[in-house]
């Protein structure tokens, strides 16, 4: 990690917010209770949720620094879909109207005015190299399933990319993994996702919580309680697809499902 | 409230005994000469391992193959457990993400289970299959497998039509029936198979296709299927199926300028066989895509679009894999 990367103590990284800014403003209210030094986001502002453009007053007031995600990507360059690589008509179908209003119209965000470059930044949690990004540190939308990624892959990872503990988000379920030897011990998080529930019938959504000492790096996922009927109506007003608002109201993922390993996939409902 | 942080205390790969499986190998052992001339692509990094498992054996004889393999083509022979095992050791330090293993036929393999078990000790696992030969107790063992990894275990099964009449006429008689039943089971197992079919209708046809496989699979208790159309390639048996390529099916060095080539399988696999390692599975039948007698070797060569079928790929991408190829803009 350069040398010039900050180095907290305590720190709430949250993953993909998807225009949910009523969890949004419960995550970072939850954070602030705990006395984070830090609020971290790992991209995927916009998409999904309603009022894309509600979401970035809240980051710019609370000081949330942000990771580039590829929906921010796509937004930033004028692409014309999210980079998640759909192939299935009824995935590329919603991926669509998750990024554009109408169909084949502009984008639903506009970025809110937030600076143009995103860069990953470094964070010491403690004594630890820690590294933060969206998809991997090689690539923004590369998906890291719990399910499909061997240890020795991010072991790969942290060697290559100089880093003990790596977060990431992109898949929007949470998950965690330690290996190493004592003096090399190496930690993956996938600090889950704020902008829907994690495809398990709650309708809370989760952020991670990093502890740093000065020889290791706990995390603990947080469960956030939001107004979720209140955001569901919003969806509803602004007649974003019922299979949405689906997905917040049961827990369940509805949609975009082609991408899911199939442990993941068994694991939810559709 | 939290959530266990769960911790790997080491991924160990189990021994295997030595055990031979089958006979030796007829395929030429040297790499060919590959045209110099061919657009190159760099290995960016090995994400995806793939096994000739069982060679070009299979009980069927598929008349879309496109590497013509049946119960007489010997041309690969079975890998044993030992051999499967020495690739994965090689692969962990290679940082691989992802194991498939394809034939032939796959559970023709009598060490394929231990193989499985192998594999998922240390990662994700996808096994083609034709899926005609899963009884029960077979079903009943890849269940337990999956269940005690907390790696994911997949099955491809490849069925090429709605019907038996539509499967038959490329699979064989009888096979339609014996696949569909065992995803039945394999559904009742908990398992999510990804079907895999052949475009052999009009792209119109598509739509009324997909929702008569989904009818299909929901009457064997697969009610949440997912479907995986593949593009023909017009190489081995489908060659005579269908048709070979036009002259004009070729990848030249203007088609590659901005072209992403992480799009392409081999960007990011090798297969390895019996008798070496191969630079993708669909290649097989040619020795110039032999890029050595090792993974070592072959991780250093880089890939050659020099035969036609690498035009099917250019077009669609990484088609042998569950997911497609990502581009990264970023």
């Amino acid at each position: 990690m350069s040398e010039s990367a900050p180095t907290y103590r305590r720190v709430a990284v949250f993953g993909g917010i998807y225009s949910n800014h009523l969890a949004l403003a419960a995550a970072i209210d939850d954070a602030r209770e705990r006395r984070v030094d830090a609020l971290l986001c790992l991209g995927d502002l916009g998409a999904f949720g309603p009022n894309p453009d509600k979401v970035f007053p809240l980051l710019r007031e609370h000081d949330v620094q942000v990771v580039r995600g590829n929906y921010d990507d796509s937004i930033a360059r004028g692409l014309d879909d999210c980079q998640c690589g759909y192939t299935d008509p009824r995935d590329n179908h919603y991926a669509r109207l998750s990024y554009h209003t109408p169909p084949g119209g502009p984008p639903r965000e506009t970025g809110g005015g937030l600076p143009g470059s995103l860069d990953p930044p470094g964070s010491g949690g403690g004594g630890r190299d820690v590294l933060a990004f969206h998809g991997s540190p090689r690539q923004t939308n590369e998906f890291l399933w719990e399910s499909t990624t061997p240890t020795h892959f991010l072991d790969k990872l942290a060697t290559d990319f100089g880093a003990d503990v790596l977060l990431g988000t992109h898949t929007g379920i949470h998950w965690a993994r330690r290996w190493g030897r004592p003096g090399l011990e190496r930690m993956y998080v996938n600090v889950g996702a704020l902008g829907r529930p994690a495809n398990d019938g709650r309708t809370e959504v989760w952020y991670a919580l990093l502890d740093g000492s000065d020889e290791d790096v706990d995390v603990e996922f947080v469960p956030v309680s939001y107004d979720h009927r209140a955001l569901a109506e919003e969806m509803r007003s602004e007649e974003l697809p019922e299979e949405f608002v689906e997905t917040i109201l049961t827990g369940w993922w509805t949609t975009c499902l082609e991408i899911l390993p199939g442990k993941e996939r068994a694991a939810g409902r559709f | 409230m939290t959530k266990a942080l769960p911790t790997h205390a080491g991924d160990t790969l189990a021994r295997s005994p030595d055990r031979v499986v089958g006979g030796r190998v007829v395929a030429d052992d040297a790499p060919g000469e590959v045209p110099e001339a061919a657009p190159a692509v760099p290995l960016r990094a090995l994400d995806q391992l793939w096994f000739q498992v069982s060679g070009t054996v299979c009980n069927l004889r598929c008349r879309h193959c496109f590497i013509s393999c049946s119960p007489e083509n010997h041309s690969f022979w079975f890998m044993t457990r030992a051999e499967v095992a020495e690739a994965l050791r090689e692969s962990v330090e290679l940082g691989v993400k992802e194991y498939y293993f394809t034939g032939g036929e796959p559970f023709m393999n009598r060490d394929m289970l231990g193989i499985l078990e192998d594999t998922l000790a240390l990662g994700p696992a996808t096994v083609l299959t034709n899926a005609t030969v899963l009884p029960q107790r077979t079903v009943d063992a890849l269940r337990e497998l999956s269940e005690s990894s907390s790696y994911t275990l997949e099955l491809r099964v490849s069925i090429d039509g709605v019907n038996a009449e539509m499967n038959d006429a490329i699979r064989g008689e009888g096979s339609f029936q014996r696949a569909v039943a065992a995803v039945g089971r394999l559904s009742a197992a908990g398992f999510l198979p990804i079907i895999t079919t052949m475009r052999t209708w009009d792209e119109a046809d598509t739509d009324s296709i997909l929702a008569a496989f989904r009818s299909l699979l929901a009457d064997v208790g697969y009610d949440r299927p997912r479907l995986k159309i593949l593009p023909p390639l017009h190489i081995g048996a489908e060659a005579d199926r269908s048709r070979g390529y036009d002259d004009f099916e070729r990848v030249t060095h203007d088609m590659m300028t901005e072209y992403p080539t992480e799009l392409l399988l081999c960007s990011s696999a090798r297969l390895v066989t019996a008798s070496g390692v191969w630079v993708c599975p669909i290649l097989l039948d040619d020795p110039s895509a032999k890029l050595g007698d090792t993974l070592g070797e072959a991780v250093e060569a880089p890939a050659r679009l020099h035969a036609q079928a690498c035009y099917t790929c250019w077009v669609n991408g990484a088609i042998c894999s569950n997911v497609p190829g990502f581009t990264d803009h970023s």
